[in-house]
C-alpha cells in the first residue's frame, strides 16, 4: 500500500509500506496491504512503517488518517 | 541652475539610496523563496484535510452543530488583521486596514456602535494602521513572523477558539493578503469562525461511488478532533500566504524604487554634466576675454 505522511511544515514519508502502526486515540491499531477504508483520530504517539523489513519510525502530537484503495493518507501535527 | 557641487552630493545620496532598495530587493528574493517553498507545502495539507472533513460530513445523516460550528448571534466580532512587521512593500498593509475599516463600517456597523468589534492584529503595520485611523487594537502579535512555525500558530489559533468558546466573540473574521504570484496579492476576507460549510458544491461532483468509511473510533469524535484542526491550519495557511505575499510584494516596490533611483541618476547625471560643460565653457570665455586685454 501507498503510505504519505503530511505536516502542515514539511512531508515526512512518502512511499510503499507492508504495515503502518499508529497511536489511534482509543490505542494503537495497525493496518496491512488491502484495509478497508477508514477515517480515524490519531492521538500523540509514534506511527511505524515497515517496508521490506525495515522498520521506520515518526513521532506525532496527533493528526487524522484517511484509507481507502490501498491509499494511507496521514496529516500528522 | 543648481551649482556643481549641489548636484554632486544630490548624486551621491540617490546612488547610496539606490544601492539600499536593491539590496532590500535582493533580500525580499530570498525569503520569498523559503516562504513560497513554505505556502506550497500547506496547500496540500490543506487541501487533503478538507477532503477528509467533506468525507466525514457526506456519510453524516444529520448535519451535527459542534461547539465550532454553530452559528451564534453576531453580538460581538472579532476582526484578526494579518499584515508585516515592516513597511516598504507597497499597498500590502494598507489594504489590509482600509479592508478591515471597511468591514467595521459596512458589515459590522451595529456591532461597532455598541463597542463589540475587537481587533486581534498579527503584525506590527495593521495595528499602527488601525491606531493612526483612531481604532483600538485588542491583541497585538508581533513576534510570529520572527519564526513563523506551526507549533506557534497553535498558541494564536487556541487563543482565539478560546474567546470564540468562552462567548466572548461570535464571530471571527480574518483580513489577510494572499500569495498569487510574486508580483500580485489577492485580498482575502475569511470567516474564520464559527467553522462554514465549504463541502456544498464539492460534495454534489462526487457523488458517484460513496466509499462506506470505517469510523474509529466515531463520526463525531472524528469530527470533534478534525475541526479545530481545520481552524489552525486556515490560520497558518493564512500567515504563510500572507508571509509570501509580503516579501513578494516588497520585492516588487524596491523594484520599482531601484528603477527610479536609475532614472533619476541618469537625470541628474545629465545635468551635472550640462553644468561641468558651462563652467569650462565660462572659464575658456574669460581667458579668451583675459587673453584679448592684454593685447590690445
Amino acid at each position: 500500500m501507498y503510505v504519505e505522511i503530511m505536516t502542515p511544515d514539511v512531508e515526512i514519508y512518502k512511499g510503499d509500506a507492508e504495515l503502518v502502526q499508529l497511536p489511534g486515540i482509543d490505542g494503537s491499531f495497525e493496518l496491512l496491504n488491502n484495509h478497508a477504508p477508514l477515517i480515524s483520530a490519531l492521538a500523540k504517539g509514534k506511527i511505524k512503517i515497515r517496508t521490506g523489513g525495515k522498520e521506520r519510525f515518526f513521532d506525532i502530537a496527533g493528526g487524522v488518517i484517511e484509507v481507502h484503495d490501498n491509499k494511507v493518507l496521514i496529516l500528522a501535527e | 541652475m543648481a551649482s556643481l557641487k549641489d548636484v554632486r552630493v544630490r548624486i551621491a545620496s540617490v546612488k547610496s539610496t539606490r544601492q539600499i532598495t536593491s539590496a532590500m530587493k535582493m533580500v525580499a528574493a530570498s525569503k520569498l523563496r523559503r516562504a513560497q517553498n513554505a505556502i506550497q507545502n500547506i496547500r496540500p495539507y490543506a487541501k487533503n484535510l478538507l477532503k477528509i472533513m467533506q468525507h466525514i460530513s457526506s456519510d453524516m445523516d444529520n448535519d451535527g452543530e459542534g461547539q465550532f460550528t454553530a452559528d451564534r448571534n453576531e453580538n460581538s466580532i472579532l476582526i484578526v488583521t494579518v499584515t508585516s512587521n515592516r513597511g516598504l512593500c507597497g499597498a500590502f498593509n494598507s489594504s489590509v486596514v482600509k479592508e478591515t475599516i471597511s468591514l467595521v463600517h459596512h458589515q459590522y456597523a451595529s456591532q461597532f456602535k455598541a463597542g463589540k468589534v475587537n481587533f486581534y492584529c498579527i503584525g506590527k503595520k495593521g495595528a499602527d494602521g488601525l491606531v493612526s485611523a483612531g481604532y483600538k487594537p485588542m491583541v497585538l502579535n508581533t513576534e510570529i513572523f520572527d519564526h513563523l512555525n506551526f507549533n506557534d500558530t497553535i498558541v494564536i489559533a487556541e487563543e482565539i477558539m478560546q474567546l470564540f468558546l468562552d462567548k466572548k466573540v461570535d464571530k471571527v473574521m480574518l483580513v489577510y493578503n494572499q500569495f498569487k504570484n510574486a508580483a500580485s496579492q489577492i485580498l482575502q476576507v475569511e470567516q474564520l469562525l464559527p467553522v462554514m460549510d465549504k463541502n456544498e458544491e464539492t460534495s454534489q461532483k462526487e457523488t458517484g461511488i460513496r466509499l462506506n468509511y470505517i469510523f474509529e473510533p466515531g463520526k463525531q469524535e472524528i469530527l470533534e478532533a478534525i475541526v479545530p484542526k481545520t481552524i489552525k491550519v486556515q490560520l497558518y495557511k493564512a500567515l504563510l500566504d500572507s508571509f509570501a505575499a509580503e516579501h513578494g510584494a516588497r520585492m516588487t516596490a524596491m523594484h520599482k524604487a531601484t528603477e527610479n533611483a536609475d532614472e533619476m541618476l541618469k537625470s541628474l547625471k545629465l545635468s551635472y554634466n550640462k553644468a561641468r560643460q558651462a563652467a569650462i565653457t565660462n572659464e575658456i570665455l574669460e581667458i579668451v576675454g583675459g587673453a584679448e586685454a592684454q593685447n590690445g
